[in-house]
């Protein structure tokens, strides 16, 4: 028996990242840690819960073993439920044979059974890649007051950054009459959030045509896409469909690249950043590890930092996100960095303006990244990444922008 | 680890609720806080999860409301099962009032035992902190031949600092007698408040016990039928802190700030479980100060801490220096504050400027929700 629902989630967390290199080659990127106790994916299914949607569905296809272990039966988000609840689905064999995911509407295109179960009014499409907290059921509410069979979550970006997102161009009522996919020269400074809210009719609708459409192109041999934003939005732009830009105002941080993510982690060390991870009322919540308390040690040196559970602290740290059963020794400096989960950090060794990944170890001695004024010209200067499950051998150094996969 | 079908666990979670008055006052012995973010029933119930037991009793007594809400269905200790899972057994007797021993509770929760399809019971209180693995005692207890094995350690008694404490007076591994709370300090064999039994050998004594009106363990069985049974004591030679005053509570969570208790406490693959706060971590300010203290998530910090255990979401503002001292969770202490052994109590909000000195042999305690 399946109980009718207003409102579905889908969560599309099929994505490589292939730009978060070393931190995604075998974790989907909704699987990368953020926020010292966080991975990304935590902000979508937190906001579901807290905005009162409790059927999420979301599509794995790369690397999904972290991000199925950790999404589970749902319970750290309450979204273990009777009716609903959080579904991970993966692409499957049909009779027709089996298919990847070939793009983000094909994915839901083919969870069309999924969502009709539940038959809801509207489906709503998030990705699994932003840092933000936002109450859906607002833009859904904004969605019916439109009569709109599709409303797009916006963003105001500064003009320069503008060509780097999905541009909507809107009349003075915010109904959307052009979308520009990273213009050159962008129109409007609202980019899309790809936060989607669809009337499921005309959504289904769309996804049909789409599909169909595109197989007879693939048949041809010309080219064609499965996508939300190039396929579903121009096709109903382009047949008047009402689509409506939903203004959001906050903090939303698309974390694509390694910089990126490194910078949203820096933003939560800033009093100005408007991300609050402590208000009872919209908790982001994520799955625990039993950790006990952090400890501090009597050497150490902490300032302006996030540390989290289970972590021992001897070192210097400055300016950093510490995750969770994370160990600085005595003698060992952590500035601007980020360390995930599991890693030590021997005494003696440096990490400054880096990202570690999960269970590194960093040796004595040991220098990764410097700080832009180390270096002589600053287009030298980057973030220095160590991957997952790396050791950096003593006195050894990872220079800024280097990446690391592998021990050296 | 194996799910071990074959031994129900019985914790008393308000076994000794008079020990520690102030911390009791509203809540049990198994709800106290310890340790940053755990409460002390946290212990046994992970203590018997992690040696595979899986059906675990909870017996209470009054002020029940905080260990209702921590446990819940129990899910967090992996509990919320259909075979076995956590059972919540509230505190009725037969004759109306509130049992008076372990035995008097037991008999009063009989049904709940004779159900389970275990054969042997542990029993367990809540003023203990160890982490502990059943298993070997059960060998033991198996292999000896025993009627019942009691848990002890070598610990240091002090009948000044002690409160209800039993000292075993041992032969090879048979206790030959039971004191409780002698005259003299030193090291000893302390009880743990563990005992090991068979369900058949349990059914035996508590109704021997109840057709006599005697209701205490120590007094009616370990003591008086010292001769008759076959009692053993087993030695758990690792980490243990009984928490049975005001002082011993206040020290024991100093004595976390030792790296080796905290190894002997929170090992890897022996999770000690609790309920989640879904605290984000902690924050520290440009200008915070951290020494040697145990910090759990959700807590904000901007002056200076030392040799404190800081519970989740407790708030320490600018200049202001908390040292050697307890600080429960959710108190938020201001700007400029002078804090020195002191135990704060849940959700204390002490205000800018104000100066709290305990000693480290009476440290101040400072009741729930006060505000200075």
């Amino acid at each position: 028996m399946y109980i009718k629902k207003k409102c579905v989630a889908m969560l599309l967390a099929g994505g490589q990242g292939s730009r978060l290199y070393a931190l995604t080659q075998n974790v989907a990127k909704p699987a990368v840690p953020y926020g010292g106790k966080y991975r990304l994916i935590d902000f979508p299914l937190s906001n579901c819960t807290n905005s009162g949607i409790d059927t999420v569905g979301v599509l794995t296809q790369y690397q999904p073993l972290v991000l199925n272990e950790y999404i589970g039966n749902g319970q750290p988000w309450d979204l273990d439920k009777m009716h609903g609840g959080v579904h991970v689905l993966p692409p499957y064999e049909s009779k027709s044979g089996a298919s990847w995911y070939e793009g983000t509407a094909n994915a839901i295109y083919q969870n069309m059974r999924f969502i009709e179960r539940y038959d809801p009014e509207y489906v709503i499409v998030l990705g699994g890649d932003h840092i933000y907290k936002m109450d859906y059921s607002k833009m859904v509410d904004y969605h019916i007051a439109n009569n709109s069979d599709c409303t797009i979550a916006v963003i105001d970006v500064p003009y320069e950054e503008a060509s780097r997102f999905g541009i909507m161009i809107c009349d003075e009522n915010n109904k959307v009459t052009d979308f520009v996919e990273k213009p050159k020269q962008p129109k409007s400074t609202l980019a899309s959030m790809g936060i989607y809210v669809f009337s499921w009719d005309k959504l289904k609708k769309y996804l049909i045509e789409n599909e169909n459409d595109a197989n007879e192109k693939r048949a041809k041999g010309e080219p064609w896409s499965k996508d939300f934003g190039k396929d579903i939005i121009t096709s109903m732009l382009k047949d008047e469909q009402r689509l409506f830009a939903y203004e959001f105002e906050g903090y939303w941080k698309d974390v694509g690249t390694l910089d990126s993510l490194w910078e949203a982690n820096m933003d939560l060390l800033s009093p100005s950043v408007p991300l609050d991870l402590y208000d009872p009322s919209w908790k982001i919540y994520s799955r625990n590890n039993n950790m006990p308390p952090q400890y501090i040690g009597k050497n150490a040196n902490i300032e302006n930092s996030m540390i989290s559970e289970g972590s021992n602290i001897d070192g210097t740290v400055d300016f950093s996100v510490i995750f969770s059963g994370v160990t600085i020794e005595e003698g060992a400096t952590v500035n601007y960095s980020i360390v995930m989960p599991g890693s030590v950090i021997k005494s003696g060794a440096v990490v400054e303006y880096a990202i570690v990944g999960e269970d590194c170890v960093i040796e004595s001695g040991a220098k990764i990244g410097k700080s832009p004024e180390q270096v002589e010209n600053r287009d030298d200067w980057g973030i220095a990444v160590v991957g997952h499950n790396v050791t950096i051998s003593e006195n050894k150094s990872v220079e800024p922008k280097e990446i690391i996969g592998e021990n050296k | 680890m194996v799910v071990n079908y074959n031994v129900l666990g019985l914790i008393f979670a308000s076994m000794h609720d008079t020990s520690i008055a102030e911390l009791t006052k509203q809540r049990t012995m198994g709800s106290i806080l310890f340790g940053g973010r755990y409460r002390l029933i946290d212990f046994p119930l992970s203590n018997m999860v992690n040696s595979g037991i899986t059906e675990i009793g909870v017996i209470t007594k009054s002020n029940y409301g905080s260990l209702l809400d921590h446990i819940g269905s129990g899910r967090e200790w992996d509990l919320s099962r259909k075979k076995g899972g956590l059972h919540l057994l509230p505190p009725y007797s037969q004759d109306g009032g509130i049992y008076r021993g372990r035995l008097d509770a037991l008999s009063n929760v009989w049904s709940f035992i004779e159900h389970s399809p275990a054969n042997y019971v542990i029993l367990s209180d809540c003023d203990m902190v160890t982490t502990i693995d059943f298993n070997p005692v059960l060998e033991q207890h198996e292999s000896s031949g025993a009627d019942i094995t009691v848990v002890y350690g070598r610990g240091l008694y002090n009948a000044e600092n002690n409160h209800s404490t039993n000292i075993l007076e041992l032969d090879g591994i048979r206790v030959k007698d039971v004191l409780v709370d002698p005259q003299f300090s030193g090291e000893c064999n302390m009880s743990l408040g563990m005992f090991v039994m068979s369900k058949k050998f349990l059914k035996k004594i508590v109704f021997e016990a109840v057709s006599r009106n005697q209701y205490s363990l120590i007094r009616d069985v370990l003591q008086s039928k010292k001769n008759e049974y076959i009692i053993c004591g087993y030695e758990h030679k690792d980490y243990f802190s009984k928490i049975d005053t005001l002082l011993n509570y206040y020290n024991a969570n100093l004595e976390l700030l030792q790296t080796s208790n905290r190894n002997a406490l929170f090992k890897k693959d022996f999770p000690i479980y609790t309920k989640i706060g879904d605290n984000g971590p902690t924050k520290y300010g440009l200008e915070s100060n951290i020494k040697n203290s145990l910090i759990a998530d959700g807590c904000i910090i901007e002056g200076t801490v030392e040799n404190c255990v800081l519970f989740r979401g407790v708030k320490i503002g600018k200049d202001t220096v908390v040292k050697n001292s307890i600080i429960l969770q959710g108190t938020e202490i201001g700007n400029n504050c002078q804090i020195a052994s002191v135990i704060t109590d849940k959700n204390v909000k002490i205000s800018d400027t104000k100066v709290l000195t305990g000693s480290e042999t009476c440290p101040l305690y400072i009741g729930k929700n006060a505000q200075i």
